[in-house]
């Protein structure tokens, strides 16, 4: 593992100028064989949804930056925007040429209002350079990006709820189709793009897709960051290639005494020990890079309580599975603590989390039955006939 | 509430909107702003917010109504939030959320008679690293141990309070 992260160690505005000499088509080609995924944890090809809205005709199209990072045990998205704000920007504007648009915006989540004083000025810098405006560094390409603050909810992280909170209105999800690449912002195409997954893009601009896909996997190419806390000796931010083992990553965070390891936040799955060789890579455990290591004593009833009470906390309430469904989940748990939970009643609730993830209209009610699904699988012996 | 001091906040609203604009799009960052300055967003707010944009009242209240920071109930001056999510609780938030209940005198969801103070839950902020982790307004403190919770509060309290050692009203952020 190099000392200094790829991403770091970027040659600044290179990948923005390598984007402005090159073709439209061009552009897209590139990150289309870099074969980049989306660094949010949904692994959605950022080519293609490039493409979609390059395609669509229309007067405004938007680039959004998704910087609602708030998947528990996220915060990799807060270490770049505080470190290489520059490197975001220059990704919207990669974006922005790709796609055709004129205006990015970056949602930042109100928990991060300390992070715009920054985000504002690395702006005003860029647009007293000639990097953003109406004509950027000569080529005739303008862009422009403002910051629009979020007012505490998770659910804006999913991108047709953070549409609806730019608009103005409670940030619940819409249905899918149409996409944002479609009918966006204010109707509009917009692309909704991670952090990670701009920053990448512009280091990709930079030093080509070969480069890119040197490391990683067939199916996740390329670096990632993780966000890894919990109980190990090193927390903190990581660049590892994607396809790396559970394992081995708990070795370079020194956290190998782990029991179980929850991988992709509340809405992952948890892993224990004895499938540490699995790898991170979105063909076997997809992420967003969120990493909460368990050691050896840790109370997995306890962290499904705390999990299960964020998501009844910050279900957007609209579809009955997940309003319904969390609370009756969490519920499940306390009766599991307390030592008065039937095995007739488990496998009720446990068929009661398949239902919400069928039957949940966005990723939050489908995924929130993950981590209650995943624990009772594995810690049978453990969850059950409690002595409270 | 006074009428002269409605009359002002009417006054603020509009200025408001000729800054970050007259239309839907500026519902949120309106609010946010309100809220900011006021630490309340109360029904005549929702009124003349909902005059100027051209909406229903009742569309601002749901807005309102539906984000974390925002709400109808009014907040103190310094709003702590400290993080209740997994990394954070791992990390010992129980017995930060002790000492500030036992030093404020007041629970979670409560603000201090004096409306200095409001104590609020918050879901994971992205602090997971270096917990437990709190928010004061806007501005982050990390690693937060039982005993920081007493200086944290004075710091507040040096900034505005009958003792201010300031006389102006600054936030701390």
């Amino acid at each position: 593992m190099s000392a200094i992260p790829t991403y770091a160690a970027q040659v600044p505005e290179a990948g923005l100028k390598a984007a402005l000499a090159a073709s439209r088509p061009g552009l897209i080609s590139e990150i289309a064989a870099s074969g980049l995924k989306g660094r949010g944890g949904a692994g959605f090809p950022t080519s293609v949804k490039w493409n979609f809205a390059a395609a669509a005709q229309a007067e405004r199209k938007f680039v959004i930056c998704n910087a609602d990072e708030g998947e528990p045990g996220t915060f990799k998205d807060r270490v770049i925007l505080m470190e290489h704000p520059d490197l975001v920007f220059e990704g919207m504007t990669i974006a922005g040429k790709a796609i055709g648009a004129r205006e990015g915006i970056l949602f930042l989540r109100g928990e991060y209002t300390y992070l715009r004083g920054g985000l504002e000025h690395a702006l005003a810098r860029r647009r007293e350079q000639g990097l953003l405006g109406p004509d950027i560094l000569g080529s005739g390409l303008a862009f422009d990006i403002r910051v629009f603050m979020g007012a505490g909810a998770y659910i804006c992280g999913e991108e047709t709820a953070l549409i609806e909170c730019l608009e103005g209105f409670r940030g619940e999800p819409r249905n899918r189709p149409p996409f944002p690449v479609d009918t966006g912002y204010l109707g509009f195409p917009s692309v909704v793009n991670n952090v990670e997954t701009l920053a990448w893009a512009a280091c990709i601009m930079a030093n080509g897709a070969q480069w890119f896909r040197s490391v990683g996997t067939e199916k996740s190419t390329g670096r990632k960051l993780f966000s890894v806390s919990g109980d190990c000796r090193r927390p903190g931010v990581y660049e590892f290639p994607l396809g790396i083992t559970v394992a081995q990553l708990l070795k370079e965070v020194d956290g190998s005494d782990a029991k179980a390891v929850q991988i992709g936040g509340a809405a992952g799955q948890c892993v224990p020990a004895r499938d540490f060789g699995r790898t991170l890579a979105f063909e076997d455990i997809p992420t967003g890079g969120s990493v909460i290591v368990f050691g050896p004593h840790r109370d997995m009833l306890a962290v499904l309580h705390n999990f299960l009470e964020f998501f009844a906390d910050e279900s957007c309430g609209q579809c009955t599975p997940c309003r319904v469904g969390n609370p009756r989940l969490l519920d499940g748990v306390a009766q599991l603590q307390a030592g008065t939970c039937s095995m007739a009643y488990l496998k009720e609730l446990c068929a009661l989390g398949e239902t919400m993830q069928i039957a949940s209209k966005c990723g939050l009610g489908q995924s929130s039955p993950n981590a209650f699904l995943s624990v009772v699988a594995q810690f049978r012996e453990e969850i059950m006939g409690r002595m409270s | 509430m006074l009428m002269t001091e409605r009359e002002r906040c009417a006054a603020e609203i509009q200025a408001l909107a000729g800054k970050l604009g007259r239309d839907r799009t500026s519902l949120v960052p309106i609010l946010v702003e309100v809220k900011r300055k006021y630490h309340r967003i109360d029904s005549y707010a929702m009124q003349v917010i909902g005059d100027l944009l051209g909406i229903h009242p009742v569309e601002v209240h749901s807005v309102v109504s539906f984000y974390a920071f925002l709400g109808d109930r009014p907040q103190g001056r310094f709003v702590i939030r400290l993080c209740r999510t997994i990394s954070c609780a791992m990390q010992g938030k129980d017995r930060v959320m002790r000492q500030l209940e036992n030093d404020l005198g007041i629970r979670f969801g409560e603000t201090t008679a004096d409306g200095s103070f409001t104590l609020e839950w918050a879901n994971c902020m992205g602090m997971c690293d270096q917990g437990p982790a709190l928010l004061v307004n806007d501005r982050i403190f990390t690693r937060v141990t039982p005993e920081q919770v007493h200086e944290i509060l004075e710091e507040c309290r040096r900034v505005f309070g009958v003792h201010a050692a300031e006389a102006k009203e600054v936030h701390l952020a």
